[in-house]
């Protein structure tokens, strides 16, 4: 039954994209396309993926996939209304460089007359293609292989359009670049969306991606995100994940570290039904670093699944994961660390956390640390725990007054606030910081006077 | 002030109190002692509302309501406080954030206004030279990484900060060296009003040197075998617990 139903659905996609290939590669060179029938084959090859699949043990997309007869948005939707009345995310004294991207396409009327420093690009994936073609074409597809990933298969299938950044060497940007991806639909929707980001050597920015719903359709998002950075750049990014719970938002994000870059990556997961990230880091060079933070508040039936792929390729490179979950309800979460150091990666630091707090007894956490070390000379350390409340501190606190639900709120928000501590930029850590309180109350997590309600559905 | 009657209290299933019997009232300062697993510590937790003992007879009146039926929260803010033996380290949660709350949590009880930041630091600031406690040690997290003389420090400075009317001050000399017991019992002392009372569980006579108790109560297997004035407590120094239980006919 399983089986049929499998080919099934993977059937069905390949369809989809049989009727529809004139128009997916469309204003697109023949490199592109002609990647998407290995893409293909490898999609087939490795179908929906499931518990059989050892990397998605935790996540099971069949069903997902088997129900789902969403439109494709295989063109931008025509909006009537200017979508900065609709979405406003105005927290005072947090200046931004706002992109929007609206069902996975660059949204060029809300884009424009923006001014970025000198020699910075930030524009549609699909111009680029053709604009900053060389660019494009040294990097599209090199980190995200269509035959590794079922995800990145169908995303590499199905790609149309999405965000190029390019930072040029020794440039500083100060203002943070604010990514709002916004869902909006008046049918169900699966969305593809595509991102290359190259940093240059010695450049410096910080890219914040925010994931919105602004209607209650149903949504799927398959999302793949290339990010090259050169020698000694320094780059921060962060993902608030902020839709409703009819959504299911797969990413994928892989990074190539050259000699001496700092990276740090902090993905907040509020919201979402379904939400599986795939985080693959190479450290291709003497002296990265990398410091990878995740943390997830879910309750209702929500599931969120982290899945890191951490490469130690060249000697002196450290690693730093920290990941954790607060459960409530029925929800699930998922945690697998791979951690890799290669044989002549001598001198590697990695290391990696996982801490859980799981706040009933039907929700369920399941961890899994994969250490594969290939030389003697690393430091390297794991550590997973799933526990509850700590009751001795829930009742200091209650002995002096607290209530028991403040205080486990207290306690709830002291746990995740580990996490929010790494993100450097003060004002943001502040808005976070007030996201998270809000979402531990169970009030609405809304971004300041930002429009959009997400919990409502 | 706090009358307890025939309490009975058991836990993980074993009865450790077995009807105590105890009047305390406005102004005085109690001790308690009695040799280890006598029921002491208890005592003070079935008293603050620690859910992991089980009261299973007995009444508890406190300022004339009935403190069994309240939970922990609202028997401190009804002016009960428990010293902790083992005050718990709570990283990630600051002093100030957990004190803030706390005060304003029993402003709110008692309708008034929560502090405004400014007030709540200039009080903070009285309360800490009071006590004299490191003025680092408030920009922490709760306990984190405190020695065990800064925790019971702790303990004095946060009662000091709320003003009980009933505290309960559970081993918190054992672990002090002479200076610190020094600031912990003028802690003790300088809170003390008419209007106020303290139960002092301790193992040691030479808290006693620095707070001058008005009554020395012995535990001993769950009930209260003696009761005198402080002298009792020298007695005890000097002889152990082997007469007292003697004179029970053991």
């Amino acid at each position: 039954m399983a089986e049929t139903n499998k080919i099934s659905a993977v059937q069905r996609i390949s369809d989809i994209y049989e009727a529809n290939r004139l128009k997916i590669g469309e204003g697109l060179p023949d490199w592109i396309n002609n990647s998407r029938q290995s893409a293909l084959d490898a999609f087939q090859r490795m179908g929906i993926p499931g518990f059989k699949n050892e990397n998605y043990k935790y996540t099971d997309l069949t069903r997902l996939f088997e129900r789902e007869t969403f439109r494709r948005a295989f063109q931008p939707d025509e909006f009537e209304v200017d979508l900065k009345d609709v979405f406003s995310c105005d927290v005072p004294e947090f200046d931004t460089h706002l992109i929007l991207v609206v069902n996975g396409w660059y949204d060029e009327s809300n884009n424009l007359n923006k001014s970025f420093p000198e020699g910075v690009i930030i524009k549609s994936f699909q111009k680029a293609v053709t604009e900053n073609s060389n660019l494009v074409e040294k990097y599209y597809g090199k980190l995200a292989k269509a035959v590794d990933d079922p995800l990145t298969a169908l995303n590499t299938l199905f790609a149309q359009d999405g965000i190029f950044i390019y930072i040029p060497d020794n440039v500083h940007i100060i203002k943070p670049i604010q990514l709002i991806n916004i869902l909006r639909s008046e049918d169900d929707l699966f969305v593809t969306q595509r991102n290359l980001i190259i940093a240059g050597k010695n450049s410096e920015a910080k890219i914040m991606f925010c994931d919105h719903t602004l209607l209650p359709q149903n949504f799927i998002v398959n999302n793949v995100t290339e990010f090259e950075m050169d020698e000694d750049a320094v780059i921060d990014i962060y993902s608030i994940q902020n839709q409703h719970n009819k959504t299911a938002n797969l990413t994928g994000l892989y990074i190539r570290q050259q000699r001496g870059s700092q990276l740090v990556t902090n993905s907040i997961s509020l919201h979402g039904g379904i939400i599986r990230n795939n985080l693959n880091l190479s450290l291709d060079g003497e002296h990265a670093a990398a410091k990878i933070c995740g943390l997830a508040l879910t309750d209702k039936n929500q599931h969120v699944d982290n899945y890191t792929f951490i490469e130690h390729c060249k000697p002196n490179c450290q690693s730093n994961q920290l990941y954790k979950n607060i459960l409530d309800d029925s929800s699930t979460g998922g945690f697998t660390g791979r951690i890799h150091v290669a044989p002549h990666a001598v001198k590697t630091q990695a290391y990696q956390r996982n801490n859980n707090v799981l706040l009933t007894n039907a929700a369920k956490m399941n961890t899994k640390p994969q250490l594969v070390i290939d030389n003697d000379d690393v430091k390297c350390s794991h550590g997973a725990t799933v526990g509850r409340i700590n009751e001795e501190a829930l009742f200091y606190l209650q002995s002096r007054g607290i209530n028991e639900k403040e205080a486990r709120l207290m306690l709830m928000f002291a746990f995740a606030h580990e996490v929010l501590a790494e993100i450097k930029v003060d004002k943001l850590r502040d808005v976070i910081d007030k996201l998270v309180n809000k979402r531990l109350r169970g009030e609405v997590s809304k971004c300041h006077s930002c429009a959009m309600d997400c919990i409502r559905y | 002030m706090l009358v307890i009657k025939d309490l009975y209290a058991k836990v993980e299933g074993k009865e450790i109190l077995k009807g105590i019997n105890l009047t305390v009232n406005a102004g005085e300062v109690h001790v308690i002692m009695g040799p280890n697993g006598s029921g002491k510590s208890t005592l003070a937790n079935v008293l603050a509302g620690n859910t992991n003992f089980e009261v299973t007879r007995g009444t508890v009146t406190f300022n004339g309501k009935d403190l069994l039926e309240m939970s922990a929260d609202v028997r401190a803010k009804e002016g009960l406080f428990l010293g902790f033996q083992y005050p718990v380290e709570i990283p990630g949660v600051s002093m100030v954030n957990f004190l803030k709350t706390a005060v304003n949590e029993h402003r709110k009880y008692r309708d008034l206004p929560p502090l405004s930041a400014g007030d709540f630091l200039k009080l903070m600031r009285e309360k800490k030279a009071m006590v004299q406690i490191d003025s680092q040690l408030t920009n922490r997290s709760v306990n984190e990484g405190f020695s065990g003389g800064e925790k019971k420090k702790n303990e004095i400075f946060q009662m000091a900060m709320l003003e009980p009317s009933l505290a309960i001050l559970d081993e918190t000399d054992s672990g002090l060296d002479i200076d610190a017991l020094r600031i912990v019992s003028n802690g003790v002392n300088m809170l003390k009003t008419p209007n106020n009372a303290t139960i002092l569980v301790t193992h040691y006579q030479r808290l006693l040197d620095y707070i001058v108790p008005d009554f020395v109560h012995v535990l001993y297997l769950g009930r209260i075998v003696k009761s005198a004035g402080k002298e009792l407590a020298l007695e005890l120094e000097e002889k152990g617990y082997d007469w007292i239980k003697k004179e029970l006919g053991e």
